[in-house]
């Protein structure tokens, strides 16, 4: 280190720039996101607490035992973690700079979350066709509040997968796209581990008891 | 990986990309993982293998606590050192929040379900 005059030690004033210095574009987007996933967190935290307590009130209407198949289930999650490791070869390979082969595993992930999404469908026709409606029982609710909801943001990720395909067809991989994959990377693995929660505690523990 | 496109001059920042991310085989190892962990309990239910009904719930938890961890790990590429450890600040403290509203829930609604029950209803339960 090079001899500087520290102003503390010469006795004159000190300085504190109250403007922060600059920050490249984006540089806290990734913070800022997981902090966006944790506040998401809490949200799913309070519907899991909700199908915790009501889970069990069947107003003499349907168990999950007569709604469930959990072989459809299981295909169910295989779609949702099969979209996950193809969304992460589709990351490896936005590394490599590999426009083309980027797009196809976005699209790939694509299709299985919306195989996902028609299983889910597919489930909540057949038990509104049966008869379990949300208004049949306080099970109900919370088990279409819940289950919904994560639907409802695999839907939404599904959206967002499809824009960033355009803009990436349209800009290519450029920094702002990067950031932008980057931050559905995260979502998209949020959402697995969210269902995570849900198979086990809705339906297996729900079959179970 | 770019690490440098413009991080020149703000040698104590990272950029947007310095996110940690993996290679093919964490992912591969992330997804086999993941797939056995995620197997076991569903055959646990659907086969009945275990004989009493509270073991297999307590043990498909745990697969669940598991496989949630090796997805935090494997695929959304937690550590200590990212952002500075603030994502894993951020992540301790959603889990405090989770495990206080979800403990609370379910323990305070239980002791309601208990005491309030009608009298008649009383004998019915465990």
């Amino acid at each position: 280190m090079t001899i500087a005059i520290n102003p503390s030690q010469t006795g004159g004033p000190v300085f504190y720039v109250a403007d922060e210095h600059p920050h490249p574009e984006g540089w806290s987007t990734s913070l800022g996101f997981w902090i966006y996933l944790m506040s998401d967190c809490l949200i799913f935290a309070i519907l899991f607490a909700t199908f915790g307590v009501l889970g069990g009130n069947y107003a003499a209407g349907p168990a999950p035992k007569d709604l469930f198949d959990l072989n459809l289930v299981a295909v169910n999650t295989s779609m949702l973690l099969l979209s996950s490791i193809t969304y992460g070869f589709a990351m490896l390979t936005m590394q490599q700079n590999k426009v083309a082969q980027t797009q196809i595993w976005l699209a790939v992930t694509g299709l299985f979350g919306l195989a996902f999404i028609g299983i889910e469908l597919t489930e909540f026709a057949h038990m509104i066709h049966e008869g379990a409606t949300p208004q049949r029982s306080a099970f109900l609710s919370a088990f279409f509040t819940l289950v919904g909801t994560h639907g409802l943001h695999v839907s939404c990720g599904l959206i967002w997968l499809l824009t960033l395909m355009v803009q990436v067809q349209k800009f290519g991989l450029i920094e702002a796209n990067r950031r932008r994959l980057m931050c559905l990377s995260m979502f998209w693995h949020f959402l697995d581990v969210v269902w995570i929660g849900v198979f086990t505690f809705v339906y297996l523990l729900g079959v179970l008891r | 990986m770019n690490t440098d496109t413009h991080a020149a001059g703000v040698d104590h920042h990272h950029n947007g990309d310095s996110h940690a991310h993996g290679s093919f085989s964490t992912y591969m190892l992330g997804f086999v993982l993941s797939v056995v962990l995620t197997a076991i309990p569903f055959w646990l239910v659907m086969s009945g293998a275990l004989p009493n009904k509270q073991i297999t719930a307590l043990v498909i938890m745990a697969f669940a606590v598991v496989q949630i961890v090796v997805h935090m790990i494997y695929f959304l590429h937690m550590n200590t050192t990212s952002e500075n450890g603030w994502s894993m600040m951020a992540l301790i403290f959603t889990v405090v929040m989770v495990v206080i509203a979800l403990s609370g829930s379910l323990w305070v609604m239980s002791h309601l379900n208990s005491n309030m029950m009608p009298m008649h209803q009383m004998s019915g339960m465990k």
